[in-house]
């Protein structure tokens, strides 16, 4: 990897050439990628990790008593240490890897939800989740007896803190699952007031981080969170491999989420019994080439410094809403005081999908549809709009692309 | 159902186009997006409910969330009299459902079975089968033959097919998928 020394500012040049996708030109255009909320694209640094561990150190871990299995063991651990750093976790037995955001919730919702929650309680959303952070509660509230509520969102696109206040008030909630920032309305939540209001009234509370962890960094016990979920592919690392982290007595009061190896202590036909936290929760071989992959993008996030991504993406999202005004008939989709560099947004005459066909036309890679969000799209009216994101590679030269080609698109459908 | 008043408006474009061919960075698009296509993308002829119909369906991509719900009244015989639809989707989807509307009245429900099948082959290759279908018919689909470059909108031109099939087979829902 580069000698990145934390600039004040981030040099979206040098960092560029981090990334051998960037040179991609797509029909005869050069490449805009402003799809970096679906799946990040990777660096040179995670490209050569995981290629190197296969071609040097590559074996299975926690079982083979040689030197390879011993190598990839530690590598693979390391990554444990390399998260539980990037999130401020109290340890690294509250680090345990999944394979996406996803699988975190879920192994929750399982795990938590049927071991310790109790029917009759409930699990309190939000109107503006990902269907990850969504369809695991209304499972385990048909199948558990748990109830579901939903704090409603404002027209601006933020969650409805004295809604969703009230929706505490009678002690009934035993867990507030809620993103820590939207998918499809770029807004960051107020994760700290969250968890002090849902602690207030005796729940524990989960953020989904898929996209808040991309752009800021977080320290889960300066939040007070209970439970925070990300995943390694929009955080510049692979695809397969995500973390949940919970704090260690929640961890160690819940059952097992999936039965295997790796995940026991011992076993006899009459009984198994659990291998200690994080271990219980990862049976199976897990995606050790993977974590390998997500250590070596923490390390390049960490070394260009989130003080500097953080300043980049707020600047890109402001030209990006400016840029975007000027265009006539496009409509953004929130207006969050709070928000990343995400950009929701609707142009007259034109249906998301056309938008994104023609755009792609240009060499421009951008997201429609619902983005896993139905419920909040209902919530504006909308089935579908066009999404732009950005990353750290993305220039103010392609968010100008971008809205002179919304020109073009506009034209077209004239 | 109620559908939103927009509901095709998410389609379509001022009344006042001007037909322009648009930028020539557009042009290898002109194949997807006909003339025909951007018409009856944004002056739908069939887009309403039947008031009398025999059978609907509804129709769902849920990868992308377009729908279209499909009303058929049928005829003497084994034929379909009138389609109509409604649909929130793009100008393909919106485009497809109205020529499928225009072209069924007067076939049997036989001759929709043959269409659909030549239909989609010629989405999906760009080819249009040598029999199984009537000359006219393709005639009138054969602007739709373009989205055979563009494999991520194959289900935006077929979805109101799937609707026409499930209300025909009694089905109240179909999806693209």
């Amino acid at each position: 990897m580069n000698e990145l020394s934390r600039p004040a500012v981030l040099d979206v040049a040098r960092i560029r050439e981090d990334f051998p996708i960037l040179t991609q030109r797509v029909h005869g255009k050069k490449l805009v990628f402003l799809d970096s909320a679906a799946s990040a694209q990777k660096p040179r640094a995670v490209i050569d990790a995981m290629r190197e561990a296969m071609e040097t150190q590559y074996a299975n871990v926690h079982r083979g008593l040689h030197w390879m299995s011993e190598r990839t063991t530690a590598a693979y651990e390391a990554t444990r240490d390399a998260v539980a750093r990037l999130i401020g976790a109290a340890s690294r037995e509250e680090i345990v890897f999944t394979r996406n955001s996803t699988e975190a919730i879920n192994l929750v919702a399982h795990s938590y939800g049927r071991g310790v929650l109790r029917p009759g309680q409930a699990v309190l959303i939000s109107g503006m989740e990902h269907h990850s952070n969504l369809v695991p509660w209304q499972m385990l509230r048909d199948a558990h007896g748990i109830e579901l509520r939903v704090a409603p969102v404002t027209d601006a696109g933020e969650l409805d803190m004295p809604a969703f206040e009230a929706l505490l008030a009678d002690g009934g909630v035993g867990l507030v699952a809620i993103t820590h920032m939207s998918n499809v309305l770029g807004t960051v939540t107020p994760a700290a007031r969250i968890a002090a209001l849902a602690h207030a009234h005796g729940a524990k509370v989960l953020f989904d981080g898929s996209q808040a962890v991309v752009h800021r960094r977080i320290d889960v016990q300066a939040l007070d969170a209970d439970f925070y979920a990300f995943t390694g592919h929009k955080l510049y690392g692979p695809t397969g491999i995500g973390v949940l982290w919970g704090r260690r007595a929640l961890l160690e009061a819940m059952p097992p989420f999936l039965g295997g190896g790796d995940m026991i202590s011992s076993v006899t036909y009459e009984r198994s019994t659990w291998a200690a936290v994080p271990h219980k929760f990862e049976a199976g071989t897990p995606a050790i080439l993977e974590a390998i992959g997500l250590a070596a993008a923490i390390r390049y996030v960490e070394a260009i410094g989130y003080d500097a991504i953080a300043a980049h993406e707020a600047a890109l999202t402001d030209h990006a809403l400016g840029r975007l005004a000027q265009v006539e008939g496009v409509h953004v989709l929130g207006r969050a005081q709070d928000r990343g560099g995400v950009v929701s947004f609707t142009l007259d005459g034109a249906h998301a999908h056309d938008v994104a066909t023609l755009l792609d036309r240009q060499g421009i890679a951008v997201r429609a549809g619902h983005h896993c969000a139905e419920p909040l799209m209902r919530r504006f009216g909308l089935d579908s709009t066009a999404r732009a994101s950005f990353g750290i590679y993305t220039t103010h030269a392609e968010i100008d692309a971008l809205a002179e080609a919304l020109d073009r698109v506009r034209a077209f459908f004239a | 159902m109620r559908w939103p008043k927009r509901s095709i408006a998410c389609a379509l474009s001022s009344p006042d186009a001007t037909g322009d061919t648009g930028p020539a960075m557009f042009d290898d698009l002109r194949d997807l997006y006909q003339e025909t296509i951007l018409d009856h993308g944004r002056h739908p002829r069939h887009a309403h409910r039947l008031e009398a119909f025999d059978a609907t369906a509804r129709g769902d991509n849920p990868m992308c969330g377009d729908r279209v719900q499909v009303w058929v009244k049928r005829g003497p015989g084994d034929t379909i009299s009138d389609v109509g639809f409604e649909a929130r989707g793009c100008a393909i989807c919106v485009a497809s459902a109205d020529l499928m509307a225009e072209t069924l009245p007067g076939r049997t429900v036989a001759e929709f079975g043959d269409l659909f099948d030549a239909f989609r082959g010629m989405v999906t290759t760009g080819k249009r089968p040598a029999d199984g279908a009537r000359e006219e018919d393709m005639e009138r689909l054969e602007p739709l033959s373009g989205v055979h470059e563009f494999p991520s909108r194959v289900k935006c031109a077929t979805l109101a097919w799937h609707a026409a099939a499930a209300a025909l087979a009694g089905s109240g829902e179909a999806s693209s998928e």
